[in-house]
This record gives C-alpha cells, structure tokens and sequence, in this order.
C-alpha cells in the first residue's frame, strides 16, 4: 500500500528535484526560480514568523463560511425546486441569468458594498458556490424514480416526508459532486479576491511578497495555497466516499 | 374578452379544454420573464428609493447609458476583441494540448505513471495561485494572461479525455479488429469518437473557467479587456461603468456557454444524446 503510494508519486518527487537542480547548476536565474531547497527555508520561516498561520486561517474562514452558507441555501433551493413546481419555475429563470456569468466579474462591486474584509469574500465565495449547489441538488433529486415516490407516498408518507427521504437520499451522490466543483470554485474566487482587494489572507500573502519580490517566500505562499486546495478536494472525496458507503 | 377567446378558440381549431391547457402553457412561459422583470423593477426601485445612494447602487437607466456609451464608442468591441483573444487562444491550445496529453496517457503507460500524480495533484489545485508567479516569468501582458488560461483550463480537459478514452467499450474495439481495421484507424474512427461525449463535457468545463480567468488575469493586472475596463472603472470610482461591466461580462460569458452548446449538437448530432434534451 504505502509502496505503491510512493512509485505512485515518485514523479512529483523527481519534478522536485528536477527544479532544485535546474537552479543550482545555473540552468535557470534564481531570480526567475529560486531553488526549491530555498523555497521550503522561506515556508520554515514564514510558519515560524506567524504570517502563514494567521494568513492561512482568515483564508480558510472565508472559504469555509462562504462555502458553508452555499451548501445550505443551495441544496434547500435545489431540493425544493426538484420538489414543487411552482418554486421551480420562480427559481428557474435566476440560475439560468446568472449561471453563465463569470461571478469573479463581482470582485470589484462586492468591495464597493462590503469593504476590503471578509464579508465582501465571504459574499463572492458564497455567489460563486451557490449555482452549482442549486444545480446539482435539483438535477439530482429530480432524477428520483417516480415509482419510488409514488410508493411513498401509497404506504403513507407526507410529501415532505417523501422529499426528506426519498429525493434527499437519492439526490446525494450528485449533491455531492456538485458540492466538490463548488469547493474548486471556492479556492479559485478566494484566491483572486484576496489578490485584488484585501488586508489579509494567503492571497494577500502572496501578492503583496511578490510586490516586494521576495521571491523564495512567494513560491512558498503559492505552494501553500496548492497544498490547501488539494488537501481540501482530497479530505472531501473522502468524506463523500463514507457518506455514500450504503450505497453497494 | 370573450371575443378574443373564441377567435383564438376558432383560429386553434381546438376543443375548450385543449385551449385551456395551451393557456396554462403560455403563462407558464411567461413565468420566466415575469420573474427576471420583477427583479429588474426591484433593483429600479431600490436605486431611486433613497435607501441607497447612486454610487453604491446606480439605477439602470445610467448603467444601461454606460453600455450604450461603450457601444458608440467602440471601446466595448476592442476589449471583448481583447478578452474573447485571450479566452479562446488560451482555450484552444488548452484543448488540443489536454487531448493530445489524454490520448497519450491512455495509450502509454510510462507516460501515465509520469503525469497521473501531476495531473491528479494539479486538478483541484487553486492555479489561479500561480499568477504572481506567472507575471514574474511572463510580464503583464498577453502572454502570461493566456499561460494562466491554458494551465486552469487544460486539467479538466486531460481528465474527461483519459476517463473518456478509458470507458470506450471494448467489443467496439474488438470486432473493428476482427474486421480488419488497422491500429490507426481503430482509434480514429473508433476510440475518438466513443469517447468524444466525455470530452466534450471536459470542454464545456474548460470554456467557462478559460473566460473567467481571462477575466480574474485582467482585473489583477489592469490594462485592456473587459476586466480591465471594470477595474480601471472602480479605480476612479465610476459606479455606472463598474456595473456596466458586470453586464457586458455576463452577456460575454452568455454567449460563451452558448456557443459551446452548439458546437457540442453539432459535433454529436449522430449520438442518441442529440435526441434527448439535455436539462439546464
């Protein structure tokens, strides 16, 4: 297992080397690409100076927030609109406005409202987050066999009754995929919003040490911020594999 | 009223019950655009209610002026020229490129083992990480603009081509085979076809992120495209042009997702799928 594992990802650990001995043998500028070696000395002292920790948390609050309110509001919108008519075609006409728009486009209007803190990314993270959300908890609780709601509701069952466990259940894988789009979304709008308009946050982090070009602490950042969204989308499948184990 | 019912009626040529159903039909249809004018009205009136002041929420009729004023001026045809560039070279290359890469996974196994941790790990990366990175080694201009797009956009590509190629059934492949069909031609004429449904999908996923990085990429580092205008708007605290903005990047980013539902159609018109509709 842990073998595999390695042979599995030898080839990021032989691309790391790769980029430590492109830049000492003088292959690349260490002003273009410090060498990894020094990438990971400037993570050291960025951990040990508090920036990465602090940095790190108001952006994980913002996501998670952000990200958390989506869920919630958009897979009661999506249930309910796989469940009545009526809320569908209320609801229906907005999604379809506002799904294609790019809701990064919001940045700079979001910071006009909301000021240059976290309400203004929470918001964006949360715009951003909720169409998917809506769209895969309709999709998938209207994919719900008719035959299975309608013997639910033979043996007795309120049609609330039949939405919680009926449309809920069988809607879940799909919520769930949705939901991880949704997280990929989250770190993409995180990460730009800090880097447009912010005080705080691994993407302010990072533009701001680029700015100064401390170079080695920005590809520490960058990498940081990689590191957290992969970890995020690993922790998640996991998360959604357990959920989903009853189904065989 | 009565009247107009009844020609209507005759004009059907339909029972009053039929007629009753179309009806329903119809105001159902209008539904939709009750509910997108109700929202127009709402944000009207909130603007000019005096809850809000014009710069934080402009009323539409000086947003609209300001999309009229980017049209008569031509500056919103030479920064949708700027982004659309930007989006589809970055796009495109994305495309070929990702097809290219899954095609070769599927086909090699060294090259697999090289790139599935690389294209795994770099999948649910937040790429749009790298653009201090990117502005260092390729400036401000287009080019570091389009490298931004092309490493956002190529993931969902590569995955939707492996996995595509991968679920292609084998007895396709087989009885090509027995009939005599070359290596070549076997996966010209079979495997690329089986999987392209998948691939496209991979596109359809591709698109819209190329345009919102595009739009991210030109927010950040100013200069022509719609997001630069938006942002160079915000920096003089022009609240109709920043809103003005939002729109024109909404109906780009319409009109976006649009055109690939058609070349979608278009390039699977023999597939079953053509037949069924495919939901929001």
């Amino acid at each position: 297992m842990t073998l595999t594992a390695v042979t599995r990802y030898l080839p990021l650990l032989l691309l790391a080397l790769l980029w430590e001995a492109a830049t000492r043998i003088g292959l690349v500028s260490p002003l273009v690409l410090p060498p990894f070696s020094d990438v990971i000395v400037a993570w050291v002292d960025l951990a040990r100076g508090g920036e990465l920790l602090t940095n790190g948390l108001s952006s994980l609050y913002r996501t998670f927030s952000g990200l958390g309110l989506a869920i919630v509001v958009g897979s009661v919108a999506g249930f309910f609109m796989a469940w009545s008519p009526t809320v569908q075609s209320l609801l229906q006409p907005v999604v379809r406005l506002f799904y294609p728009m790019p809701k990064s486009a919001l940045i700079p209007v979001l910071a006009l409202w909301l000021g240059f803190g976290d309400k203004s990314k929470i918001a964006l993270i949360f715009l951003g987050c909720l169409l998917p959300v809506i769209l895969s908890a309709f999709n998938g609780a209207r994919g719900t066999e008719q035959a299975l709601m309608w013997s639910a509701r033979s043996m007795g069952a309120s049609r609330l009754r039949v939405l919680l466990d009926v449309m809920v259940p069988t809607a879940l894988p799909e919520l769930l995929s949705g939901i991880r789009i949704a997280l990929a979304y989250s770190f993409i709008l995180l990460v730009s919003s800090e880097l447009v308009a912010a005080r705080s946050g691994l993407g302010f982090l990072v533009g701001m040490l680029g700015e100064g070009g401390v170079y080695n602490a920005m590809f520490a950042g960058v990498l940081t911020i990689a590191a957290l969204g992969f970890a995020a989308d690993r922790l998640f499948l996991m998360l959604s594999n357990r959920v989903l184990r009853w189904r065989e | 009223m009565a009247g107009v019912e009844a020609t209507a009626r005759a004009r059907a040529g339909a029972s009053p019950r039929i007629f009753e159903v179309r009806l329903a039909g119809a105001v159902r249809g209008l539904v939709p655009y009750t509910v997108i004018t109700v929202i127009l009205l709402a944000w009207e009136l909130f603007a000019h209610s005096g809850l809000v002041t014009p710069f934080m929420l402009p009323p539409i009729e000086a947003v609209a002026q300001m999309v009229w004023l980017d049209i008569a001026t031509g500056s919103l045809f030479v920064n949708l020229g700027a982004t659309l560039y930007r989006t589809f070279v970055g796009f495109g290359i994305a495309a070929v490129g990702g097809i290219a890469i899954g095609l070769l996974m599927a086909n090699s196994r060294i090259v697999n083992w090289l790139l599935d941790p690389v294209v795994s790990a770099g999948f649910p990366m937040p790429k749009i990480a790298f653009l201090p990175v990117f502005i260092l080694w390729f400036g401000l201009y287009d080019l570091s603009k389009i490298i931004l797009i092309i490493v956002n956009a190529v993931f969902p590509v590569i995955i939707a081509t492996t996995s595509g190629l991968r679920a292609v059934e084998r007895e396709f492949v087989w009885s090509a085979r027995s009939m005599g069909a070359s290596e070549r031609r076997v996966r010209w004429e079979i495997v690329l076809p089986a999987a392209l449904p998948q691939i496209l999908t991979g596109l359809q996923v591709a698109l819209p992120i190329s345009l919102i990085v595009a739009i991210v990429s030109e927010i950040i580092m100013a200069g022509d495209g719609l997001g630069g205008a938006m942002i160079a708007s915000a920096r003089y605290l022009q609240s109709p042009a920043v809103f003005a903005g939002i729109v024109e990047i909404a109906f780009t980013g319409f009109l976006v997702i649009k055109a690939m539902e058609i070349i979608r159609a278009r390039a699977l018109a023999w597939h079953t799928e053509a037949t069924h509709t495919v939901v929001l």
